[in-house]
């Protein structure tokens, strides 16, 4: 699930782990959490060792699950108290923290977690994972199946967390969503494929890179596909991104060659790397 | 009926008690066409989707899915539609072949059928090596695209798709959209949720759903223009904040 991965997050940081289902993301943050023994290797959060001081790691850490994991029995304000009870405080004590996010649930605060939307409960689930002011949360993919205008309003929230001083770990399988972290860690097949800043990341391409468009999408991936010289070819949206395995590569060749395939309104610019450009080229 | 409508829709609403959740749409889809319905987390996709695949039924409105009326005719869109769900259907403990196997004998396909779908869905997927496997032992990505060929195993007119590349790999998502092209060039219409506003792009036509209605409607890139916006992203931010 995990092979030999290193890696430290700074105090105050908000660290991404980003990759798809099965990376080892969740096994990683059960780890970090205390909830699961790793086989072998060592690691520290806030100075704490997993293994040797897992009681005092579970009072300063917060965790939010990929998995919804409140009381669905439990109303809102009771599944809040629980918790709060549990890490021997109180919602009044800590409420400044969890303000932001809870004012958006406390009009349903008396509806049982399991009949919220998908929306609420995510907000729900942060505000139980905030309320003994932890050093560090652990947030694992909050947004997977969240809408664009809801992931949004998530990591507005993170930031404002982060603000206030809190350390945040977060998987997300969105690309996207890693242009919005500190620093980021490219995770697949439970290996670290590479570790670095957003934009630093982008920057070690390795190519230069094409958009490319025609007025057929499908025969356009195909031919190009099919095209002697291509390195990768992958559709980003309107376009398709393209590499080309020669140092010296002409547009105005692969024109042609795309011309004596029947495509038309052929448009071939230079563009620059995403970060799930970096992703796949390193996942090849 | 113009036989180039594979999906006709008009005032199709959907009312749980005092609560519309899916209000008065109206649209049509093209055979051969990819079409995205996007919407926020709520915003009635799902029930209407169900209702266009015959399991739900309509509080009021008209609507034909492969000629056939949801009204009066659910079981018969249900033969001639495929349908794959954002939760993965296919059975984890059965092997690949058994699976085809079984839907193929759903749908009510021959035993030399099956095994000529089989070959070839298997040769397609480049799956000759685990085709004795058990599903659930395959990586995601595999089981995504396995999932998406089985439920075209009866050759539908319609692939109704309920986000099927959620936590997918960048590089296995884009091997499953190059699948749709495939499947949309050969004639099968494609309609697609999707929470990746990247993939919006990839669809011919997109409608947004806001709060049970469709408020916009058309090609990704008059949906630009018309919202001024540089991206599907920008678009579905611009107006889904309902």
């Amino acid at each position: 699930m995990l092979q030999n991965i290193s890696f430290d997050v700074k105090p105050g940081e908000l660290f991404g782990l980003i990759g798809p289902d099965g990376a080892g993301k969740t096994t990683l943050f059960r780890i970090l959490t205390t909830l699961l023994f790793a086989d072998e290797g060592i690691a520290k959060v806030t100075d704490l060792d997993v293994v040797a001081d897992y009681k005092a790691i579970r009072n300063s850490v917060g965790y939010m699950p990929g998995k919804f994991s409140l009381y669905q029995d439990l109303t809102v304000e009771e599944n809040l108290n629980f918790f709060a009870t549990i890490f021997g405080t109180t919602i009044k004590e800590n409420y400044e923290l969890i303000k932001d996010i809870y004012v958006q649930i406390a009009p349903f605060k008396n509806r049982r977690a399991g009949k919220l939307s998908g929306g609420m409960k995510q907000k729900l689930a942060l505000s139980c994972a905030l309320i003994h002011k932890p050093k560090v949360l652990f947030l694992d993919e909050p947004t997977t199946g969240v809408d664009p205008v809801s992931r949004k309003e998530f990591w507005d929230m993170l930031k404002r967390l982060q603000q206030k001083g809190i350390t945040i770990l977060v998987s997300t399988p969105y690309m996207d969503e890693a242009a919005l972290c500190d620093r980021i860690a490219l995770i697949q097949g439970g290996k670290i494929l590479e570790i670095d800043t957003p934009k630093a990341i982008v920057k070690h391409y390795p190519k230069p890179i094409y958009n490319v468009r025609a007025n057929n999408m499908y025969q356009l991936i195909s031919s190009l596909n099919s095209y002697e010289h291509k390195h990768s070819v992958y559709p980003f949206g309107e376009f398709v991104h393209y590499t080309d395995t020669r140092t010296e590569f002409n547009p105005k060749e692969l024109k042609m060659y795309l011309e004596s395939k029947n495509l038309s309104n052929i448009e071939i610019e230079k563009t620059t790397a995403t970060i799930e450009d970096t992703f796949m080229e390193l996942a090849k | 009926m113009n036989d180039n409508k594979v999906i006709q829709v008009e005032g199709l609403t959907k009312k749980f008690g005092d609560f519309t959740a899916v209000n008065a749409i109206t649209f049509e889809v093209e055979k051969g066409e990819i079409f995205g319905f996007l919407g926020a987390n709520g915003a009635g996709k799902t029930t209407a989707m169900k209702m266009l695949i015959g399991i739900s039924n309509p509080t009021s409105g008209k609507a034909k899915v492969a000629g056939f009326d949801v009204f009066t005719h659910a079981e018969d869109i249900k033969k001639n539609i495929g349908y794959m769900s954002q939760k993965f259907a296919l059975y984890d403990d059965l092997t690949v072949k058994e699976n085809i196997a079984f839907f193929g004998g759903i749908y009510g396909l021959s035993r030399k059928k099956i095994e000529e779908k089989r070959c070839q869905l298997v040769e397609d997927l480049g799956l000759g090596d685990v085709v004795n496997q058990l599903v659930g032992s395959l990586p995601l990505g595999w089981k995504q695209k396995l999932s998406f060929s089985v439920a075209l195993i009866h050759d539908p007119k319609i692939v109704f798709l309920d986000e099927p590349t959620g936590g997918v790999d960048p590089i296995t998502r884009r091997q499953f959209w190059e699948m749709i092209y495939k499947a949309a060039n050969q004639g099968t219409t494609v309609f697609v949720t999707t929470h990746y506003m990247d993939e919006a792009e990839y669809c011919d036509r997109v409608s947004i759903m806001v709060n049970g209605k469709i408020e916009a409607l058309d090609t990704p890139k008059k949906l630009k223009e018309q919202f001024k916006a540089e991206t599907m992203n920008d678009v579905f931010l611009k107006l889904a904040r309902g």
